[in-house]
């Protein structure tokens, strides 16, 4: 054994080095195990008949799996019309908030000018205001312009939450690119918006990545607008078609459960696939939950 | 400072590129900001067409209605306890995360705990429902661990019904401070630890007289922040509770939404608005100044 060749304190040392590590790794998987255990959950409900939610004792993985509860959400034109929904004006938003937020942030992040400190401020004090505060007069806007009960009304109104993160985000990561970058491709003869398009713009994939993922996040998740700004079953997006499973069909939790663990699915897979790109971008813009 | 920079000289360029969203957000922003604070001070607005100017008769009857100051008080006591569980929270799993251990381990365990997150609020809010129920999960572990005697209604009991949006609201809120603090940690330089470990200094005494230190700012600045959104969010609250039972948990945020889509008195909604937008207007100074020593 190598152990034995080494002077007895190095072996205790390692010993409790060793001890230490268990400890933590034990530690960690327990909190984990709790904190992630309400979406088990969600998951086991969502794979039982009904007269087994509250059944005891509760058992994690269902005894025999039920999929009575996704069958009936998939075949329901409703749900899809609610998931259709949700991904037009997710896409919508990451689209146009991604275009025009890199443009202001190539802006800030390359130029020095007259008010960039004040204009910079002024994004960031955007995030800040309280959407409750909004919710009023967007209603009364959004009925003026003749966009209540549009999925347009939504894009709109949700360009005001994801363009300030857009931009923050963005500026982010093109201020990591070096500008001896733009340099050698402007003395090749680039336009600004040439240097931006061909040449930082590849290099920043990774931040343009993680800052659509998180608009989409935003505009998939909210609730208030869309609860308030549409009416009709048709323009409805998922979290206010789960809300008003609740009320409008009874509480059937594995119908309920089913079409929260769908729902989820796009953010939670897109968050997956990036999370290593947007946990980091998250840390440097300072984005809202 | 960055260098001087070429571009420099092309002095209409950057205005350009910041035109689309400048003029997007500043249109989007200030029209809805000038209409709520004109519909405070109007009666009968949105439903009819001529409202009547009331001057500031909208403000007098919200802060003489105790409806108010309670749901005030909820916003303070929901604002504060969420602030305090998600530092608490979020600080002492970033420490966890952050221990010596693989990698891989590291970044399985750290996705894992962003979860809650990224779901929307009214999944969270039926899981946790699910798990409140009387007949629910929570009751039976309780009971089982024989901490209770009857199993306890968590959000329909009036007592109780605060402590369990403040837990639901940590187990939401806790991520965002979580991984702030965990990339504040990467910052810290190495040789302040390597002198404490000569110094022999424990886990706490390095926390202590290192790591919160060299945070402070970030700290501050994600406290603030996390104070601000909560300090004025619907949804969570909304549908985990609707306010209730009774009024237990109605907070400025619910309450200004009852009034203007259940009772449909806009004015006052609008009245309650402002006052929550004043509000955050002075804690978004105070973290604009703390910000604005970064830009």
């Amino acid at each position: 054994m190598a152990d034995t060749a080494l002077p007895r304190t190095t072996v205790d040392e390692e010993r409790q080095r060793r001890w230490r590590q268990a400890s933590i790794y034990a530690l960690l998987a327990l909190v984990t195990f709790v904190m992630v255990f309400p979406v088990l959950w969600m998951i086991s409900v969502s794979l039982k008949p009904t007269t087994e939610t509250f059944s005891l004792p509760p058992r994690l993985i269902p005894e025999e799996f039920h999929w009575g509860g996704y069958a009936k959400v998939l075949t329901d034109p409703k749900f899809r019309t609610f998931l259709i929904n949700s991904y037009v004006v997710g896409l919508a938003v990451t689209f146009l908030s991604l275009i025009i937020g890199t443009l202001a942030a190539f802006g800030f992040s390359r130029y020095r000018f007259f008010g960039d400190r004040v204009a910079k401020l002024f994004v960031i004090t955007t995030q800040m205001v309280p959407t409750i505060t909004l919710l009023i007069p967007y209603f009364g806007v959004i009925v003026f312009l003749g966009l209540y009960d549009t999925l347009w009304g939504l894009v709109l109104t949700y360009l005001t939450f994801a363009l300030p993160y857009s931009i923050i985000m963005m500026n982010g990561y093109l201020d990591t690119i070096p500008k001896d970058f733009d340099e050698a491709a402007t003395i090749d003869g680039c336009t600004p918006l040439g240097v931006l398009v061909r040449v930082l713009l590849p290099v920043a994939l990774p931040g343009i990545i993680s800052t659509a993922v998180y608009t989409f996040l935003l505009a998939w998740n909210e609730f208030l607008f869309a609860l308030a700004l549409t009416r009709s079953m048709d323009m409805r997006t998922v979290p206010v078609g789960i809300s008003m499973m609740v009320g409008e069909f009874g509480l059937k939790w594995d119908e309920m459960m089913a079409f929260s663990v769908i729902g989820s699915l796009p953010v939670l897979i897109l968050f997956m696939l990036v999370q290593r790109f947007v946990v980091s971008g998250l840390a440097a813009g300072g984005v809202k939950g | 400072m960055t260098r001087p920079f070429r571009l420099l000289t092309a002095s209409g360029t950057p205005y350009l590129f910041l035109l689309p969203g400048l003029v997007i957000l500043g249109a989007l922003l200030s029209v809805p900001l000038y209409k709520v604070v004109e519909y405070s001070l109007y009666d009968n607005v949105i439903v009819e067409r001529n409202p009547t100017f009331v001057g500031l008769d909208n403000y007098r009857n919200i802060l003489g209605d105790p409806g108010y100051w309670s749901a005030g008080f909820n916003t303070i006591v929901f604002t504060v306890g969420s602030v305090v569980g998600h530092m608490i929270v979020g600080i002492g799993l970033a420490l966890l995360v952050n221990a010596d251990i693989h990698p891989r381990a590291r970044t399985f365990f750290r996705s894992m705990l962003v979860l809650p997150w990224i779901f929307t609020a009214v999944v969270v809010a039926l899981n946790w429902q699910l798990l409140l129920n009387p007949f629910g999960l929570i009751n039976y572990i309780l009971d089982w661990l024989g901490l209770i005697s009857e199993p306890l209604d968590w959000l329909g009991n009036p007592d109780l019904a605060m402590w369990s949006l403040l837990l639901i609201s940590t187990w939401r809120g806790y991520p965002f401070i979580m991984v702030s603090f965990l990339s504040g940690l990467q910052t810290v330089p190495r040789e302040l630890y390597e002198a404490a470990d000569i110094d022999g200094a424990g886990f706490w005494h390095k926390f202590w007289h290192v790591t919160l230190p060299q945070l402070k700012p970030v700290i501050f600045g994600v406290a603030l922040l996390d104070l601000i959104w909560t300090f004025q969010l619907f949804p969570l609250v909304w549908l985990t509770t609707g306010g209730g039972p009774g009024r237990a948990t109605e907070v400025l945020s619910t309450l200004t939404f009852r009034l203007a889509f259940v009772d449909f008195e806009f004015a006052q909604a609008a009245t309650v608005a402002v006052s929550i937008l004043i509000i955050s207007a002075a804690f978004t100074v105070l973290y604009l100044r703390n910000e604005a020593r970064r830009l």
